[in-house]
């Protein structure tokens, strides 16, 4: 049976893991390589590793970090942030990435996810959209550059626009929810799952084991983002699995 | 000498990096003479049947595959080095595979979610060195529409439900081939490789 997904959400600066990281029994908590080899063993579906670098020097530590984690964890993952071009994406992906995540250059030029989901398949294609609830669109508005800058497009819309241009998957982030700890937007994630037909990842808010139970069941998503509730250790990957598997929700254990 | 059958379609990277973890000497080519003179094969993989046989095709290693695998070379097929070794695909109709298995590949249904990605549990359906200390119904990493559907049933020897259950690991002779990436499949995917290093070079040897 095909399970369900818990991904840890990583930030990266210049090749370092940064934000909030309380890892007492790690050497250093701030290499990528060791965070990753720690979530696999611990039963980490997958990681993300959002990139956060904004030096010129981006693009080359970028590809480091990817070959070393690549080296080390047999686990999937994706990067994300700041991804523009085919050169870059298929940079990370030959470095050993699986799948890249792209937000606002998806907006402002759609053809780059049908050209690069044509090139390198839509499977390592996922595309982010950051969605904020709008009363004048009666549903929720797409953001981008990191949720600041609001757009036209409205989230439903956008996310069946980017399935038929190709996207693999969508990691759909709710803006209200996104650190507030208070759960994940469900109507926000079930709506827009029910409008696609490939896997959408949940992002933003989760705050309790009870919040990721109601995001993959109601929300109807395939997999949930997790950050602060797993570098706090506020609960192990295991506690959150075993407990899903105990309301009924299918996981790998 | 382990060779990965390098023919443009991503991702070999971790393929290579796993095979390594167990001290494996790794060529990664596109050359026939790597083909031929290696101790073992790996037909990795990743996008359109059609687009990976058009670069076998191209890079002229279509006959050194078939005639290293008629030399006895133990050959692993993953993903869509799987589907490759079928005589043909729905995704690609015009073009013919290698036909090293007889029969075809065919879409998952797609009264779920497609691609079919995530975690799913392979049922061993029959005992095969590549499975050696290989739990029956565990987990592995899957990332595909397509699924290689042979006619002689009896080369299957894993299976996974996803809407239909599909053959998901293939094993006649010397060639062996999974549908998943057991590089992207954690501690359990690595005994695979480690399976396979195995079999090409017997228990207990240096790689």
């Amino acid at each position: 049976m095909l399970t369900k997904r818990i991904i840890p959400c990583l930030d990266v600066k210049d090749g370092r893991v940064v934000k909030g990281m309380h890892f007492i029994d790690l050497k250093d908590a701030g290499d990528p390589v060791e965070l990753a080899e720690y979530y696999d063993k611990e039963g980490a579906d997958e990681l993300v590793f959002l990139d956060i670098t904004a030096s010129l020097e981006r693009r080359r530590t970028i590809v480091e970090f990817v070959k070393r984690t690549a080296s080390k964890v047999f686990i999937p993952f994706t990067v994300g942030g700041g991804i523009g071009s085919i050169e870059e994406i298929k940079e990370i992906l030959r470095s050993g990435a699986d799948k890249v995540s792209i937000n606002t250059q998806a907006v402002k030029n759609p053809s780059l996810i049908t050209e690069a989901s044509k090139i390198f398949g839509s499977q390592c294609i996922v595309v982010a959209i950051d969605a904020k609830r709008d009363e004048d669109m009666k549903g929720w508005r797409v953001y981008i550059n990191g949720g600041t800058t609001p757009t036209n497009l409205e989230a439903i819309s956008w996310a069946k626009e980017v399935e038929s241009l190709g996207a693999g998957e969508i990691l759909l982030t709710s803006i209200d929810a996104d650190g507030t700890q208070q759960g994940y937007d469900i109507a926000l994630t079930r709506a827009v799952a029910e409008a696609v037909n490939i896997p959408v990842i949940a992002s933003g808010g989760a705050g309790s084991l009870e919040h990721i139970r109601d995001v993959l069941k109601d929300g109807k998503a395939s997999a949930a983002l997790i950050a602060s509730l797993l570098h706090y250790k506020k609960y192990t990957i295991r506690e959150i699995k075993e407990y899903l598997k105990e309301e009924g929700i299918p996981v790998r254990l | 000498m382990i060779t990965i059958i390098d023919y443009g379609a991503g991702n070999l990277f971790s393929v290579r990096k796993a095979l390594e973890y167990f001290g494996a000497n790794v060529v990664v080519s596109d050359a026939s003479t790597d083909i031929l003179k290696a101790k073992g094969l790996v037909l990795p993989g990743v996008g359109a049947f059609g687009w990976g046989m058009k670069l076998l095709e191209e890079k002229r290693l279509c006959e050194a595959i078939k005639e290293a695998i008629d030399k006895g070379i133990p050959l692993f097929g993953v993903c869509l080095g799987l589907q490759l070794l079928f005589e043909e695909s729905e995704e690609s109709p015009e073009v013919k595979g290698l036909g090293i298995i007889k029969g075809k590949v065919k879409k998952l249904p797609n009264n779920l979610p497609l691609p079919h990605i995530g975690w799913n549990q392979v049922k061993i359906v029959k005992d095969a060195p590549i499975f050696r200390e290989i739990n029956s119904e565990g987990f592995f990493y899957f990332v595909h529409s397509y699924y290689g559907e042979p006619i002689d049933e009896r080369v299957i020897c894993g299976e996974t439900e996803y809407g239909i259950i599909f053959p998901s690991a293939i094993w006649q002779d010397n060639v062996f081939a999974v549908q998943f990436h057991p590089e992207k499949s954690s501690k359990e995917g690595l005994k695979i490789y480690k399976n396979f290093l195995d079999i090409v070079y017997g228990d207990n040897t240096s790689y």
